[in-house]
């Protein structure tokens, strides 16, 4: 069987500076790897890259054997790929059930004429999407807080309504952006309990990226480890861990 | 597998035991004042209590009430800041004029007209909101305001090409058609058109494309189509508006939709909180009542600090309240009445 995700020879400049360097990476169905790398590595421009937010200078990326370059990234994500942001993206304003029962639009059901004349389909359609989108709520641990304004909640609610957000898209291929940063390690230990529940219970592919170190090597089964936007090794947590050249990338050359 | 399928299956199982969303028997509460007012205005008028100067102010309150919402459509729910919306607000009203001025008037025509201006204005808006839509906030309000001043300019050479649209000196001999019950059964019909528009998944696509365009497209919501969906829509209803307009007061003058025109309504929205139907609504109501009240209240000596007193208000509004009287609140029966 091919590769859910498949990435050859991806590369972007961003004016004269290579920001992703022939980049490449596989990802089978269920997996849940890692992506890693100091800052600037390019991490977070691959992610941008994969959703279509940036369109990248050269390279192919297959999803389910299709291309993606060249989608919007709507449509992108309606094929199957949610992702998270590394600086929190919500609605803020809005309150948390509606920024997941947005994320259901595409599985609404209705249309516009439905709405406004407030069809018998409509209310069934719309009952079924918020009673949906408490469960994705309840699954996150945020349903106590359905009636809240999402900019009103705690640092680490945040991180888990984006989830609960991007499973709303019901997508084959999760892309969790640091989904730790700024938790402290009780927090972290409940996110990676939330991750490993959310793959098992919606059959999801996982790639994320990373800098907490002992979140990676705990839950990734595998690693790829960027450089200036290469990619410089690939393989187990156990493997990356030995490599001289991810070593030095985190650590800097040593003085001989 | 899929991975959506279980959950597929779950939604589907909450159709069936959630379904049961009973109405109260608010919707009656609801319907009781409005009915009162639709009642006191008609017999007030009738029994000359109201003079004829008065009932042609309370039905500019409600076409003014329409011409925010639609606004608010674009600004305070799709986030698109729109500085252009007297254009689309005459385009309507040009429209509309044109067709009774020249096919004359009655129950048919009248309605017939009204519907080409809302979809004139609705075409237009689509036309321009394609290129301009890509454009955001201070950009987009420029070329908005760029685009009302072409559509004044336009109409004020209009007779050039079509004589009957009076150009620079103004359209006359529009017959007279526009009533309270038009106007108010309309404008209930535009609160209930925008409210369930923005209780629904359209709605919220328009409302999460003004929280955050980047989370919006990524959780796969069309960002372009929903701003041009909202645009389009709000652009319609102040056609609609200005197709009342022009048979309320039988004459049209390019100055009635420039630019002023689109910042009063900007103003409305803005005082009223955007993002709120009820908001709009009241300040669209007390804008327009307190401008034609000042006229009659304040002595004739200091009438022309009308003009002072009431921008003084909006500074105030503006200190007091940053948000809006409503600050996107809603009353109570304007919120969808099954569970949350």
């Amino acid at each position: 069987m091919s590769a859910l995700l498949s990435i050859r020879h991806l590369t972007k400049d961003f004016g004269g500076l290579r920001a992703v360097a022939d980049f490449r990476l596989e990802l089978n169905e269920g997996e849940l790897v890692g992506l890693i790398g100091p800052n600037g590595a390019g991490k977070t421009t691959v992610f941008n890259l994969i959703t279509g937010m940036i369109p990248p200078t050269s390279g192919d990326i297959d999803f389910q054997g299709r291309t993606l370059i060249g989608l919007r990234p709507y449509r992108i994500a309606h094929r199957g790929i949610a992702r998270t942001f590394q600086n929190i993206r919500l609605f803020n304003d809005l309150s948390v059930l509606d920024n997941v029962r947005i994320a259901y639009h595409p599985y609404a059901g209705y249309g516009l004429a439905q709405a406004v004349l407030r069809t018998p389909r409509f209310r069934k359609a719309e009952d079924a999407l918020t009673e949906a989108a408490r469960e994705l709520l309840a699954v996150v641990k945020l349903d106590e807080r359905a009636d809240d304004a999402a900019r009103n909640l705690p640092y680490g609610d945040q991180r888990r309504l984006e989830i609960a957000r991007a499973l709303a898209v019901r997508p084959r291929l999760l892309l969790l952006d640091e989904p730790a940063a700024g938790m402290n390690p009780g927090e972290i230990e409940r996110l990676m309990e939330l991750v490993r529940r959310i793959r098992e219970r919606f059959a999801l592919t996982i790639l994320l990226i990373e800098h907490q170190m002992r979140f990676v090597m705990q839950i990734c089964e595998r690693l790829t480890v960027m450089d200036f936007g290469e990619v410089i090794a690939e393989g187990t947590p156990q493997e990356v861990q030995a490599n001289a050249k991810v070593v030095e990338a985190y650590l800097g050359k040593g003085p001989c | 597998m899929n991975a959506g399928t279980g959950r597929e299956q779950r939604v589907e199982s909450a159709e069936r035991g959630g379904a049961q969303a009973v109405r109260p028997r608010g919707r009656w509460l609801v319907l009781a004042p409005v009915l009162a007012i639709y009642l006191i205005v008609m017999g007030t008028s009738a029994a000359k209590i109201l003079n004829p100067y008065w009932q042609q102010i309370i039905q500019y309150a409600c076409i003014m009430t329409i011409s925010a919402l639609g606004l608010n459509v674009i600004y305070g729910y799709t986030g698109q800041f729109s500085l252009g919306h007297a254009a689309f607000y005459g385009i309507g009203a040009y429209t509309a004029a044109f067709i009774t001025k020249s096919w004359g008037i009655g129950i048919v025509s009248f309605p017939i007209a009204l519907a080409a201006g809302v979809a004139a204005a609705a075409l237009v808006a689509f036309l321009i909101g394609l290129p301009i839509l890509r454009l955001t906030s201070d950009y987009l309000g420029i070329a908005t305001l760029g685009f009302g001043i072409i559509v004044k300019v336009l109409f004020d050479n209009a007779d050039a090409l079509i004589p009957s649209l009076g150009g620079s000196r103004g359209m006359t001999g529009i017959p007279h058609y526009t009533s309270f019950t038009w106007v108010f059964v309309l404008a209930i019909g535009t609160v209930l058109f925008v409210r369930n528009f923005v209780f629904s998944t359209t709605g919220r696509a328009c409302i999460s494309v003004r929280e955050n365009e980047i989370a919006a497209e990524a959780i796969g919501i069309d960002t372009v189509r929903y701003k041009t969906l909202g645009f389009v829509m709000g652009c319609a209803i102040g056609g609609l508006a200005g197709g009342l307009y022009a048979h309320l007061y039988t004459f049209l003058h390019p100055m009635n939709i420039d630019f002023l025109k689109s910042i009063d309504v900007l103003l409305i929205v803005v005082i009223g909180g955007l993002g709120s139907i009820s908001g709009t609504v009241v300040a669209a109501c007390a804008w327009t009542l307190l401008l034609e009240g000042l006229r009659v209240i304040l002595p004739s000596e200091i009438l022309d600090w009308r003009l002072v007193i009431y921008p003084l208000v909006l500074i105030i509004v503006m200190l007091l309240r940053p948000q809006g009287l409503f600050g996107g609140q809603e009353f109570k029966f304007l919120r969808p009445g099954a569970k949350g």
